[in-house]
């Protein structure tokens, strides 16, 4: 009866003590692969690779292209959850570095750009992994184009998320008119920010260090 | 708002001030003796209650002090009496060993001196002598040439010269025997010499070890009696140990997070590296376990040879379960340290591969080439996985005496506090009195025209009792 009530006291001392949410990272990267972006594929890669070599065991990342209709899995083009063991969770990196370095060769160019049935995805995997911290990473010119037949004027439940635009680069049009770039941008902030979620911006690809 | 309105009691403020300041000195004048008496009263309680806490601080002091006394005494005759334990143990081992082969030697002395006496005997036996005919040979050969019987002559020449010759034989011979004799008998004196040398030093240890035990002997009748010399020299050797277990316990204390260093990263290998417990890394607190139990039983160990007395239980144990003890921990320990050993490989491993990934995802080729020289530092983190362990059972010992020491550091430390506490409160009592005296004049300070006045009432009205009195002194006089 002691041992037992003894048992019960530990078991619940060591419940109180555990931490009750998770406390792991989820990163999905957006990559804008329509018209000359693609030949954007290996800043792409490397910003993969920076993210993958930021991140620990238990923690998640998923790397999906921006296609004509994006919010779907096919476009996912590498995923992965690191394993609890750090030797795993290397090899694990290694793995998802390979598969990368074989998009980047073989991709190819989308004739239109679907940036919110992506983050949609983005949101529903992040969610689905449950992580305590989620960033929603996208390398694009954040001009939308979508296919005749796609509704995304949907509102977006941002709550949690950090969305960051990375090496957002000025169209011809928005050297003419700068407000383009300007407007689009503070577009994306709105929609972000009012789904609740952070919005940030960084062009300089040399400075990730902020990223993660 | 109620200033202003006090102030408009008159047309004119000045006035009105003026007024209220007359009405304020005439009330506090009034209340003056009321006033004091409170005064006196109020600073009079806090300075008693003052004082009276300050007593009983005093107290609680004196009984700390011999409380802490009691202590230190005991702790100081316990450790003389584990030294005299100690000395009277290596006298016993001394003498015992010594005494144990007293018979042997005895023995061989014996044999030693019986064999020198035959030897001597032996060489006493007279040898046999020359014989004086060389004379008489003499004269045979000179009458060889004149006598008719010089055949016979020279017959008897020859065999004297023979006898001679041989008696000479045996004369050498003797002599021989009689040098091998006493060359024999070297080694016997060589070893009656060792013999009574290594009694000598025998002797003179245990006469040394006496005299440890004599001096150790009076400190502890000292400490046995009490004597205010042996508390002094006990409490500032318990300080002084104190701080020196300190150093060493911090020593340790680095080693255990080297330790941890070694091992945290590959636990997480065998836990996870995402478990957590209490805001803390389940494979750093499975790492800290490994190497707490490390000390445990490190602890344990020094318990079962009885070089610390922290676990009388532990002590008190039968020598044969002691043994067993001291097998199990030490196996216990090896096996730990073994295991550590294979984590700070492991630790390596992890290492090279996280490297080996990180310069992947930098692109970096150059990081990825293997240093030749990888393995010294491999081998050392493993040797030090190994050793370490080992190191930490010697942590029972500073541990000991910090935990003795402790009680009468911190009984020191305490008997300081109370003193000064009770140093405090006494100069606050008194400073409460004369407070209340400052106060009573403070108070007296703005009255000094009514107070003024009132002595030169008080003076008049003397002054007019003293005349009434002279005046009436001649009329007393002619009444009677």
């Amino acid at each position: 009866m002691n041992a037992r009530l003894a048992l019960g006291v530990a078991v619940l001392a060591l419940g109180s003590c555990a931490r009750t949410g998770p406390h792991n990272t989820g990163v999905y990267l957006l990559v804008d692969t329509s018209g000359s972006y693609n030949l954007q594929a290996r800043k792409a890669e490397q910003i993969s690779l920076y993210a993958l070599s930021r991140l620990q065991s238990a923690d998640s990342i998923a790397v999906a292209r921006i296609n004509t209709g994006s919010f779907t899995e096919k476009d996912i083009i590498a995923k992965a959850t690191l394993d609890d063991r750090p030797s795993t969770a290397n090899q694990q990196k290694r793995a998802f570095a390979i598969t990368l370095a074989k998009f980047v060769d073989e991709t190819v160019p989308a004739p239109y750009t679907d940036i919110t049935g992506g983050l949609l995805q983005a949101v529903e995997f992040l969610k689905e992994k449950n992580t305590s911290r989620k960033e929603i990473l996208i390398l694009s010119d954040m001009k939308e184009e979508l296919a005749k037949g796609y509704v995304r004027d949907i509102p977006l439940d941002f709550k949690g998320f950090d969305v960051v635009a990375l090496n957002v680069t000025k169209l011809r049009s928005d050297n003419f008119d700068p407000r383009l770039y300007l407007s689009r941008l503070d577009a994306w902030r709105e929609k972000v920010e009012k789904g609740g979620g952070h919005w940030r911006v960084i062009n300089d690809l040399d400075h990730l260090d902020g990223l993660l | 708002m109620a200033m202003t309105n006090l102030l408009t009691i008159t047309p004119w403020p000045m006035l009105s001030v003026a007024v209220l300041l007359v009405l304020l000195i005439t009330a506090l004048y009034f209340a003056r003796d009321t006033a004091r008496q409170v005064i006196h009263a109020a600073a009079g309680a806090l300075a008693r209650g003052l004082r009276v806490a300050s007593h009983a601080v005093t107290r609680a002091q004196e009984r700390l002090a011999a409380r802490n006394r009691a202590v230190l005494l005991a702790a100081g005759r316990e450790a003389k009496e584990r030294v005299v334990e100690r000395e009277f143990a290596r006298v016993g081992d001394t003498v015992r060993k010594d005494l144990a082969g007293y018979p042997d030697m005895r023995r061989r002395l014996s044999e030693s001196i019986l064999r020198i006496e035959e030897d001597q005997e032996k060489a006493v036996e007279v040898p046999p002598e020359a014989p004086g005919w060389a004379q008489a040979i003499k004269i045979i050969a000179e009458l060889k040439g004149r006598n008719a019987n010089a055949d016979i002559l020279e017959d008897i020449h020859r065999s004297t010269v023979k006898a001679h010759e041989e008696a000479m034989a045996d004369y050498r011979k003797a002599s021989g025997q009689r040098h091998a004799l006493l060359r024999q008998m070297m080694p016997d004196w060589r070893l009656i010499q060792e013999t009574l040398e290594r009694v000598n030093k025998t002797v003179e240890s245990v006469l040394a070890r006496a005299l440890a035990l004599d001096r150790h002997m009076e400190e502890y009748e000292a400490i046995v009696r009490g004597e205010d010399r042996a508390v002094s020299v006990l409490s500032s050797s318990s300080i002084v140990y104190f701080f020196v277990s300190a150093l060493v316990l911090a020593v340790a204390t680095a080693g255990t997070a080297v330790n941890f260093t070694l091992i945290a990263r590959p636990m997480a290998e065998m836990v996870g590296g995402t478990n957590f417990i209490g805001g803390y890394r389940t494979a750093d607190i499975a790492a800290l376990v490994i190497i707490m139990v490390e000390i445990s039983m490190g602890l344990f160990l020094m318990e079962s040879l009885r070089i610390t007395r922290l676990f009388p239980v532990i002590g008190a144990l039968s020598d044969k379960m002691r043994v067993r003890m001291i097998g199990t921990t030490f196996a216990v320990l090896l096996m730990m340290a073994s295991v550590e050993a294979g984590l700070a490989y492991m630790r390596e491993v992890l290492l090279q591969d996280e490297l080996a990934t990180s310069s992947l995802l930098r692109g970096d080729n150059a990081a990825s080439i293997v240093n030749p020289h990888l393995w010294i530092t491999t081998a050392a983190q493993m040797g030090m996985g190994f050793v370490l362990p080992f190191a930490l059972v010697f942590v029972a010992i500073p541990l000991e005496t910090f935990v003795h020491s402790l009680r009468t550091v911190v009984g020191l430390a305490g008997i300081a506090v109370l003193q000064t506490l009770a140093l405090i409160l006494r100069l606050l009592g008194n400073g409460c009195r004369h407070l209340g005296t400052l106060t009573q004049r403070l108070y007296d300070l703005p009255l000094f025209v009514p107070l003024w006045i009132e002595s030169r009432r008080l003076a008049h009205e003397a002054l007019a009792r003293s005349r009434l009195a002279v005046a009436a002194t001649p009329w007393k006089e002619a009444q009677s």
